[in-house]
C-alpha cells in the first residue's frame, strides 16, 4: 500500500527483542494495574463508608455494638443487602450463579448472558448491514447525501432507547416476539456509527487515486472493489467497534422494558425491584465483560483482516 | 384509499424527488441561496417521509395503537402542552446537572492527569475500555443510592459522560505538535501561559467533539434512568407508562419532544463550537 511512507518510523528494538518487548509490556501494564488496584481499594473503602449505617443498626439489633472495628469492617463487606457490595461479594455471586447453577436454569447468569448476546449479535449484524448499505447509497447518490445524511445524523439526537418500550409493544401487536424486537433496538443503535464511519471511509481515497481509476475507465463497481472498499477498512472496523458496544447497550435497555424473556437487563430490573444489590452488580460486571469481549472479538477480526491485506506487520 | 389517490401520492413523491435532484445538481451553492438549498433538501426529504407515513397509515387503515399518523401526534402535542412541558423540565433537570458534572469532571481530570504521565498511561486505557461497557446499567444502582428524583438521573448522566469527555479532552491536550511546543519554550512561556494561549485553543475541536457526543449519551442516560423509577413525571416515565396504557399517540408526542430537545442540545453545542473554533479548517472551508 502507498501509505507506507506516511507511517511513523519505528524505533529499532534495542538488543534482545524479547526483553524489550517485555519491558514495553511492563511499562504499559504497570500504570494500568496501579490505577486498577487503587480503584479496587477505593471500592472497598467506599463499601465500608456506604454500608456503615446499616452495619451499625445490625450490630445494635444483635446487641454487639462494641464488637470492635475489625468485626465492623468485616461486617460491612459481608452484608446480605448492602448499599454497595464489596468486590469479592460480586465475584462470589458471579461464580455461584455461573458455576453452581445449571446453565439452562433461569437463575444462571450464563443463561441470561447468552440471551443478551444472541440479541446483541443479531441486532449488530442487522445494524451493520443497514449501515453499510446506507453508506454505499450516500456515497454514490448525491441527492441522498444531501437529503438523507442530515436525517441520519438527527436520528442520533433522538434518545433511541426511549423508543424501546414502544418498539417492543408495536412489534408484539404484529406478532413479532422473541429475539427480534430486542435485536431491532440493538440494530437501531448500531447502524449509525457504521453508516457514518463507512461513508467517511469510502470517501477517504485520495482524489488522485480516484482519477487514476477514471483514466483506466473503471466502472463504479470496480472502483468500489479495488479502491474504495480496501481504503475504508480501517474506518469500518473502528465504527464496528463502536457499533457493537452500542448494540449491547440497546439490547440491555430493551431487556429492561421486555423482561419476561430474561437477559442481563432483566436481571438488572429484577435486582432493582427486590433490592438485590449484589445481583445488580453481578449482572453489570457480566454485561461489561460481554461488551469487552465483543469489542475484543471485532479487534481480533480487524487484526486478522489487516494482516491478510499486508497492512499489519 | 383508491387507486387514483395512490397514483396522486406517487406523483407527488416523484415530483419531490425530481425537485431534490434539481437542487442538488443545478441549484445554487454559494451565498444565502446556497444555504437555503442546503436546508431545503433535507427538509423536502423529511416532508416526503412524513407525507408517506400519513398516507400509508390512513390508506391501509393501520390501527392507531400500532402507529398513529403524524397529524394525530401533532394534535396530541397541541392538546397537552402542560404535561409535556412538565416531563421535559423534570428530565432536563437531571440531564443538565449530570452533563455539567460529568463533562466538567472529565475535562478537569484530563487537565490534572496531563501533568502526570503515569496517571495518563494508567487512566486512558481504562477510559477506552469504559467505552465498550454498558454504563447505562448503573441506573438501578443510582436510583437506589440517590432516590427517585432528579439527582439519581444526574448521577447516571455524569457516569455516562465522564470517560468519553476525559478521553476526548486528553486527545485535545495532546493535539499540539512538537514544533508548537518548541516555539512556546523559546519564548520561555510558563506552563499556564502555554496552556492558555496554545494548548487549550488547539484542544477545542476535540473538546467540542466530546461535548457533542455527550449530549446524545446524556439524553439516553436521563431517559433510561427514569425507567427504573421516578416521581410520576419525566419523559422516560411518560413513555414507559403510556405504552402500558396503550396511549401510543402520547408516547409519540413525548418522543417528538425528546427528539427535538436532543436536536436542540446538539445544535446549541454545534453553534457554540462554530463561534469558538471559527478558525478551524472545517469551518473556514465551508464559507468559500
Amino acid at each position: 500500500m502507498s501509505t507506507d511512507a506516511a507511517l511513523p518510523l519505528r524505533r529499532p528494538a534495542p538488543r534482545g527483542r524479547l526483553g524489550a518487548g517485555l519491558r514495553a509490556l511492563a511499562g504499559r501494564a504497570a500504570p494500568v494495574l496501579t490505577v486498577v488496584l487503587v480503584l479496587v481499594a477505593a471500592w472497598y473503602a467506599a463499601a465500608v463508608a456506604m454500608n456503615a449505617d446499616g452495619q451499625r443498626q445490625a450490630f445494635e439489633r444483635a446487641g454487639t455494638a462494641d464488637a470492635g472495628w475489625r468485626a465492623f469492617v468485616a461486617g460491612t463487606w459481608a452484608q446480605g443487602h448492602p448499599r454497595l457490595p464489596a468486590p469479592h461479594q460480586v465475584a462470589a455471586e458471579i461464580a455461584h450463579s455461573v458455576l453452581d447453577v445449571s446453565p439452562t436454569s433461569k437463575r444462571s447468569l450464563a443463561f441470561h448472558a447468552a440471551v443478551t448476546l444472541q440479541a446483541t449479535a443479531l441486532g449488530f449484524l442487522l445494524g451493520a448491514a443497514v449501515g453499510f448499505a446506507l453508506s454505499l447509497l450516500v456515497v454514490h447518490v448525491p441527492s441522498l447525501d444531501r437529503g438523507l445524511m442530515p436525517w441520519i445524523v438527527a436520528s442520533q439526537a433522538v434518545p433511541i432507547v426511549a423508543l424501546a418500550p414502544m418498539i417492543v409493544v408495536i412489534l408484539a401487536q404484529v406478532s413479532v416476539t422473541g429475539l427480534l424486537p430486542k435485536a431491532a433496538i440493538a440494530a437501531y443503535l448500531s447502524f449509525f456509527p457504521v453508516a457514518v464511519g463507512m461513508a467517511k471511509g469510502l470517501r477517504s481515497p485520495e482524489p488522485s487515486h480516484v482519477d487514476l481509476l477514471r483514466t483506466y475507465s473503471a466502472s463504479r463497481w470496480q472502483a468500489l472493489r479495488v479502491l474504495r472498499l480496501p481504503a475504508s477498512l480501517p474506518f469500518l472496523f473502528a465504527s464496528l467497534k463502536v457499533g457493537v458496544a452500542a448494540s449491547l447497550v440497546g439490547t440491555v435497555v430493551a431487556e429492561v422494558t421486555k423482561s419476561e424473556d430474561g437477559g442481563l437487563g432483566a436481571r438488572l430490573l429484577a435486582g432493582s425491584y427486590y433490592g438485590q444489590t449484589v445481583q445488580i452488580w453481578a449482572a453489570l460486571v457480566v454485561a461489561s465483560a460481554c461488551g469487552a469481549a465483543l469489542v475484543g472479538l471485532v479487534a481480533a477480526v480487524e487484526a486478522a483482516v489487516l494482516r491478510r491485506m499486508g497492512a499489519g506487520r | 384509499m383508491t387507486a387514483p389517490q395512490w397514483c396522486g401520492c406517487a406523483a407527488l413523491w416523484l415530483g419531490a424527488w425530481a425537485l431534490v435532484e434539481f437542487i442538488v445538481r443545478r441549484g445554487p451553492r454559494r451565498g444565502w441561496a446556497g444555504r437555503a438549498a442546503a436546508v431545503a433538501v433535507p427538509a423536502i426529504f423529511g416532508a416526503t417521509l412524513l407525507f408517506w407515513w400519513e398516507a400509508i397509515v390512513r390508506g391501509l387503515g393501520v390501527p392507531a395503537v400500532i402507529l398513529p399518523p403524524p397529524s394525530a401526534i401533532a394534535a396530541r402535542i397541541a392538546a397537552s402542552p402542560g404535561l409535556l412541558a412538565a416531563d421535559f423540565a423534570q428530565t432536563m433537570k437531571g440531564l443538565a446537572a449530570g452533563y455539567i458534572a460529568g463533562c466538567g469532571g472529565g475535562a478537569l481530570v484530563a487537565l490534572a492527569i496531563d501533568r502526570v504521565p503515569f496517571l495518563q498511561r494508567g487512566l486512558l486505557p481504562l477510559g477506552t475500555f469504559a467505552s465498550a461497557l454498558p454504563v447505562v446499567g448503573v441506573a438501578p444502582i443510582m436510583v437506589m443510592w440517590f432516590g427517585f428524583d432528579w439527582p439519581s438521573k444526574a448521577a447516571v448522566v455524569a457516569a455516562m459522560t465522564f470517560f468519553p469527555m476525559l478521553v476526548n479532552c486528553d486527545a485535545g491536550l495532546r493535539a499540539t505538535t512538537a514544533l508548537d511546543r518548541d516555539l512556546m519554550s523559546t519564548w520561555a512561556a510558563p506552563y499556564g501561559m502555554a496552556l492558555r494561549k496554545m494548548r487549550l485553543p488547539a484542544a477545542l475541536p476535540f473538546v467540542f467533539n466530546g461535548l457533542k457526543l455527550c449530549t446524545t449519551l446524556a439524553l439516553i442516560g436521563a431517559v433510561v434512568a427514569e425507567f427504573f423509577g421516578t416521581p410520576i413525571v419525566g419523559m422516560g416515565f411518560r413513555i414507559n407508562a403510556e405504552v402500558g396504557r396503550m396511549n401510543i399517540d402520547t408516547v409519540w408526542a413525548t418522543i417528538t419532544v425528546a427528539a427535538l430537545s436532543g436536536t436542540l442540545l446538539y445544535g446549541l453545542v454545534a453553534l457554540v463550537e462554530r463561534r469558538a473554533t471559527f478558525w478551524h479548517p472545517s469551518f473556514r472551508g465551508r464559507r468559500s
